[in-house]
């Protein structure tokens, strides 16, 4: 084990900046990517009228009403 | 026996083998990356030279080789959608660039939050890093001509010339620290020669690349079924599609 602390892992050595900087904007790409791919097959199930995406839009309104 | 070798270069029958495959390559993506992140950082030790900094490797050189090696097998589909016209290639080509491009980005924005601390600068002007630069442009140029262009099929032909011309960079970036006098470190893994780091920093780096490659595959299968139903709109096996799914 390296670290003997929680500080001491997020502080990275002095270097917290750089590598938490590199780790959370890959972490962002990534779902972002994934984010952006689902958004683009929901639009398209909503285009063609998918059933399975009424439902969902059924039980959005039942329970919001 | 005879296979049918062209059965999955039809959409429609893809599009279903795609379907299957996708959770598959997404549980192994998730337990690459758990595994790779552990060993990176509990199990690796500090770098006798560059102190924990050089813990960004685990995600630089996995997204550096992944960003050429999506770009070399993006220009071979759209070239063989340029040759023998089938157009579940020039798809998959298609679905592959965002993906290549968002690796592309990540090297060059890690190597900039690496140099910083080690050469004291974020950015210069060196043959590694332009030619990855580059690399990026080729991607955005190539996914801007196919959004340009209305007719999908007229598209596809001309990404595939501007990705086959670009292929010429792949090899510049690979041994771009060995032809010019360069900041950047040689290559840390090599075919004939012992990696020059220690054998969990390296066990670390190779789980985080097998771990971007699930999920590149995952998420290239995954826009490549967007995009086949994107474009195959029209045929009777989406409307039958349609009807299925209605049906559940």
């Amino acid at each position: 084990m390296n670290w003997s602390s929680m500080s001491e892992f997020f502080s990275m050595g002095g270097y917290g900046l750089y590598v938490w900087g590199s780790y959370i904007v890959t972490f962002i790409c990534v779902i972002g990517e994934i984010l952006l791919i689902t958004n683009r097959r929901r639009t398209l199930e909503k285009q063609y009228g998918l059933i399975h995406d009424l439902n969902k839009k059924e039980t959005k309104n039942e329970t919001t009403s | 026996m005879a296979i049918n070798w062209f059965k999955y270069s039809s959409p429609a029958s893809f599009y279903s083998l795609a379907g299957k495959m996708i959770p598959v390559f997404v549980v192994a993506s998730v337990i690459l990356l758990v595994a790779g992140l552990y060993v990176g950082f509990f199990v690796a030790p500090t770098d006798f030279q560059q102190g924990e900094a050089y813990r960004i490797i685990f995600i630089h050189v996995p997204a550096a080789w992944m960003s050429m090696f999506l770009y070399v097998v993006m220009a071979f589909w759209a070239g063989i959608g340029l040759a023998f016209n089938t157009r579940l290639s020039s798809m998959f080509a298609t679905a592959i660039a965002p993906t290549g491009a968002m690796f592309t980005f990540i090297a060059l924005w890690t190597g900039a939050l690496w140099g910083k601390p080690m050469w004291g600068t974020w950015w210069v002007w060196d043959a590694r890093l332009t030619s990855e630069l580059i690399l990026l442009f080729l991607y955005i140029g190539f996914m801007s001509l196919q959004a340009a262009i209305d007719d999908p099929r007229r598209a596809d032909k001309a990404g595939a010339i501007i990705a086959l011309v670009g292929v010429v960079n792949i090899p510049i970036i690979y041994f771009s620290v060995q032809w010019w006098n360069t900041l950047h470190q040689g290559a840390s893994v090599s075919v004939n020669q012992a990696p020059s780091m220690a054998t969990t920093m390296l066990m670390g780096m190779l789980i985080m690349v097998l771990a971007s490659w699930m999920y590149s595959i995952a998420v290239i299968l995954k826009r490549t079924r967007v995009i086949i139903l994107e474009r195959e709109s029209h045929t009777a096996w989406v409307a039958e599609l349609r009807k299925k799914e209605a049906v559940r």
